[in-house]
């Protein structure tokens, strides 16, 4: 099996292409070591770290997953945090740990 | 007021500059018209800041944040934040905050107003002008600032980054976002971008595809939209109608030019000409930033600043070297633009910036003086969307450079 995809770990957008074979998984086109991971984890089970935003008393504050978590939770992990109405919420707070036990919280990335 | 470098705008370039001017030597005054530092970075709450930078990965307000608790803490730096400034003329800032109209004098300025959105008009939408049409920037603020929807049923126009961002955002907020049309046959977005935003949630991308027409009188019904021919001209017979209550426009960023003093400006970026000190015609006039040229990533704009903030230090110093010969840089062949727009004539490494007209794959990047090669870069694929450095070596050139695609 052999499939292509752009590698999303930074700017670069590199071509990767992926190949199955015996269950050997080989990269090609990467430009550095993280997007051997990338391929691997793309194939496997799909990451993506999650950024939304909190409601607080005053309006909104945005929040970040603090590592990538599976793809298939992006809307239920939005979901979550869509639940909760803060009184205040400060840079750095963690306002949900352990997220959908996915083993990344969710903090708070606005900062005033 | 003196002091001796002034900084307008207080997003990435303008901190930065600050603090490279400060660090250099030079009493700065930054000057924000927002209430906040931080600039658009503060509503651009998605990852994938920083990487070069700092070697991690942050959002968008995570990464101002560095850059302001070092621009609050240094102590050459004063900050005039809620402050607009309503004219600039000879090295004389005249600016409108807390106390009224006030005069800086400096002895240099540095432009770091980044840049502001296209609009309908700008773009010549066919159509009513009902409620419903926002950029994607002004839909960016609405929704990660102020906290408040734009629509339920979305349609972008144009896949810059901006766009394609917005597109996953109002997707996680509920709204469902049924088309983007791109009129160019390539995105000018990032890869990564239309994966992680279009792909990851089937949000269907069409190119040589625009809207013909917006329909909806007091709020947005839809939209007639079809192909184009190669001249960009709709062909009726693609036509089709597609019910929608918000179109979000992503076409492209202007340089914020519009409060800057006149000075020589480039027709392809719309920012000003400026040399490798990033100075302009006028010797105490310095840009840097979104205001200079669009950049696809705040990394660069990060550097650029700082670059700019220290030759804009060294000027107000009077420590800048002077000059031997200018020697022109011009885009050749495959290249829209090339900066600096000139370097100096003598010897070390100078650091091109530039964008391709189209899609290249394989090929080599040159840059010429006469016959003489000066350096060459091996682009394995590169596209308009995305910005090229190019780093190259001086020596032995006399007269214009040329960068071009071989």
């Amino acid at each position: 099996m052999e499939r292509q995809m752009i590698c999303i770990m930074c700017p670069m957008g590199c071509n990767l292409t992926v190949k199955e074979q015996d269950g050997q998984i080989t990269v090609t086109g990467n430009g550095c070591n993280r997007g051997v991971v990338f391929a691997k984890e793309e194939i496997s089970c799909p990451k993506r770290i999650v950024t939304t935003s909190v409601k607080t008393k005053n309006g909104v504050k945005s929040v970040k997953t603090t590592a990538s978590i599976p793809k298939s939770l992006i809307f239920d992990c939005v979901k979550e945090i869509e639940k909760l109405r803060l009184k205040d919420a400060k840079f750095g707070q963690i306002i949900i740990k352990n997220v959908l036990n996915t083993g990344a919280d969710v903090v708070v990335t606005a900062n005033e | 007021m003196k002091t001796q470098v002034v900084v307008i705008g207080g997003g990435p370039a303008g901190m930065c500059a600050a603090l490279s001017a400060s660090k250099t030597g030079a009493k700065v005054v930054l000057v924000e018209r927002d209430e906040v530092l931080g600039g658009i970075l503060n509503q651009c709450i998605h990852n994938g800041f920083g990487l070069h930078y700092f070697h991690e990965e942050l959002t968008g307000p995570e990464f101002a944040h560095r850059f302001r608790i070092m621009v609050e803490a240094d102590k050459n730096i004063k900050v005039l934040t809620n402050t607009l400034v309503t004219k600039i003329e000879d090295k004389k800032v005249q600016i409108m905050g807390k106390n009224g109209f006030e005069e800086i004098e400096a002895q240099a300025v540095v432009l770091a107003m980044g840049c502001r959105e296209r609009t309908a008009g700008n773009i010549s939408l066919c159509g009513t002008r009902p409620m419903g049409i926002v950029t994607a920037g002004v839909a960016q603020k609405m929704v990660n600032i102020d906290g408040k929807m734009i629509g339920k049923d979305i349609v972008i126009l144009g896949s810059g980054d901006i766009g394609l961002i917005m597109a996953r955002r109002l997707t996680l907020e509920g709204a469902k976002v049924h088309a983007v049309f791109e009129i160019n046959s390539t995105s000018s977005g990032l890869r990564r971008n239309i994966m992680q935003c279009l792909e990851d949630f089937d949000i269907p991308l069409f190119f040589n595809t625009t809207i013909f027409e917006v329909v909806g009188k007091d709020r947005v019904e839809g939209v007639y939209y079809g192909q184009v021919d190669k001249n960009f001209q709709p062909i009726e017979s693609t036509r089709k109608f597609l019910k929608c209550d918000t179109v979000v426009l992503s076409v492209g960023l202007i340089p914020e030019m519009y409060i800057a003093p006149d000075t020589i400006t480039c027709k392809t970026t719309g920012g000003a000409i400026v040399n490798e000190f990033y100075q302009t015609d006028k010797p105490w006039l310095f840009c840097c930033g979104n205001i200079l040229h669009v950049h696809d990533l705040v990394d660069n704009v990060a550097l650029e600043a700082e670059q700019a903030g220290k030759f804009a230090s060294l000027y107000a110093l009077g420590k800048l070297p002077t000059q031997s010969k200018s020697l022109p840089v011009v885009a050749g062949e495959g290249v829209s633009y090339v900066l600096p727009y000139s370097v100096f004539e003598g010897q070390g490494k100078v650091e091109f910036k530039l964008r391709l007209k189209t899609k290249v794959v394989r090929k080599n990047l040159v840059a010429k003086c006469g016959a003489n090669i000066l350096g060459k870069k091996f682009v394995l694929a590169g596209v308009p969307g995305e910005m090229l450095k190019f780093e190259i070596e001086k020596n032995g050139a006399s007269d214009k450079i040329v960068v071009e695609i071989e």
